[in-house]
């Protein structure tokens, strides 16, 4: 397939505030996205013309924001509702190998879902996880050093150097990932067993066991991102797609270097050329 | 119709930071006495069902499938 026709689905509901910066980055690097609002795929209140389906697209992508206000839990009533009238669909889309991403909101919407950490198959009934209130008990909004550590398992992040760190951005009060208390420890070994850790909070020379404010939530062993077992879904706490650019990065006017690729840039390319290779 | 109260807690070793932060300021006012304080959200709802037995079956689902998230959270049920 080539890459111009690889249909994203960038999805939002009243208060995804990420949607644009996320489009831009499939745009700029030649792919076909499209903003696609939840009542469109549920088929409710849209003209004919308007309505859409999960089966159109290749990638469906949760932007960042503060879907539905945050209100009862972070993502909690933006994944109810795809729970309720789309659940069918996802599970299809993922079980096609087409990809799912999600990025701070998105990750919470996801992890609520059920589709992720995907611990049992590709949907729980309940969660599995939660990204929790930050140890800090401050909306953290700064640059973070994430370390790559997945072996290869994510098709959103394959041509990112096993290693090596990238410095992108986070923004949220609710990012610290927990697994059911009761087996923690197990399903932790699983994450890791697994190669399911995609990234890794870190500190200047990578070490993932660097505290606050390195590790901004308290999520435990740093995890800032995970994916499935078949790696095709994704979702991680910072946003990659504030730093497509190099000049967009927060330290750009006193470390500028050559590229002008920003670190989140090659999260894009990674899937759109798992994409290309699969369909 | 029925008056209920839905209570979402957090479960024994989740974090608050809500709650400690509570504390600390309660503390920091004076009122050392304030050992702990646990942060819980309540939902007060009016319910139209035929019974109560309905009624609860039904919010037994709302809590499962919105409200409570089971990793972290418990939930009560109570009727005023």
């Amino acid at each position: 397939m080539k890459v111009e026709d690889i249909r994203v689905c960038i999805l939002r509901m009243e208060g995804t505030n990420c949607e644009q910066e996320t489009f831009d980055a499939f745009k700029r690097l030649g792919a076909s996205p499209e903003f696609v609002h939840l009542k469109q795929l549920e088929g409710r209140d849209v003209g004919g013309d308007e309505a859409r389906s999960l089966d159109d697209y290749h990638i469906l992508m949760f932007p960042g924001g503060f879907s539905a206000g945050d209100y009862i839990r972070a993502g909690a009533i933006f994944a109810a509702r795809i729970k309720a009238s789309l659940s069918g669909d996802l599970r299809k889309f993922i079980e096609d190998g087409k990809a799912v991403g999600g990025f701070c909101n998105g990750f919470q919407i996801m992890v609520e879902l059920g589709i992720l950490p995907g611990m049992d198959g590709t949907m729980s009934e309940h969660p599995e996880a939660v990204l929790h209130s930050n140890d800090s008990g401050f909306f953290e909004c700064r640059p973070t050093l994430l370390k790559h550590t997945n072996r290869g398992r994510c098709v959103w992040t394959r041509d990112i150097p096993i290693g090596s760190i990238r410095l992108i951005p986070c923004a949220h009060a609710e990012g610290k990932l927990i697994l059911p208390l009761e087996e923690a420890d197990a399903l932790y070994e699983r994450l890791f067993d697994e190669d399911r850790v995609v990234f890794q909070y870190c500190d200047r020379s990578g070490e993932t066991n660097a505290e606050y404010p390195y590790n901004p939530n308290g999520s435990r062993f740093n995890i800032a991102g995970i994916c499935s077992e078949r790696g095709n879904v994704f979702g991680m706490m910072p946003h990659p797609e504030r730093v497509f650019y190099r000049h967009t990065h927060a330290d750009w006017y006193r470390n500028k270097v050559g590229s002008e690729e920003g670190d989140g840039q090659v999260v894009f390319r990674s899937v759109l050329n798992y994409i290309v290779e699969t369909f | 119709m029925f008056a209920v109260e839905v209570k979402v807690g957090l479960k024994k070793g989740v974090s608050d930071p809500e709650g400690s932060n509570t504390r600390k300021s309660l503390e920091l006012l004076g009122y050392e006495e304030v050992k702990e304080v646990r942060s819980l959200k309540v939902y007060r709802m009016q319910i139209d069902a035929t019974s109560r037995e309905e009624a609860q079956k039904r919010l037994e689902e709302m809590c499962k499938r919105l409200l409570s998230n089971p990793v972290i959270n418990t939930h009560e049920i109570v009727f005023l």
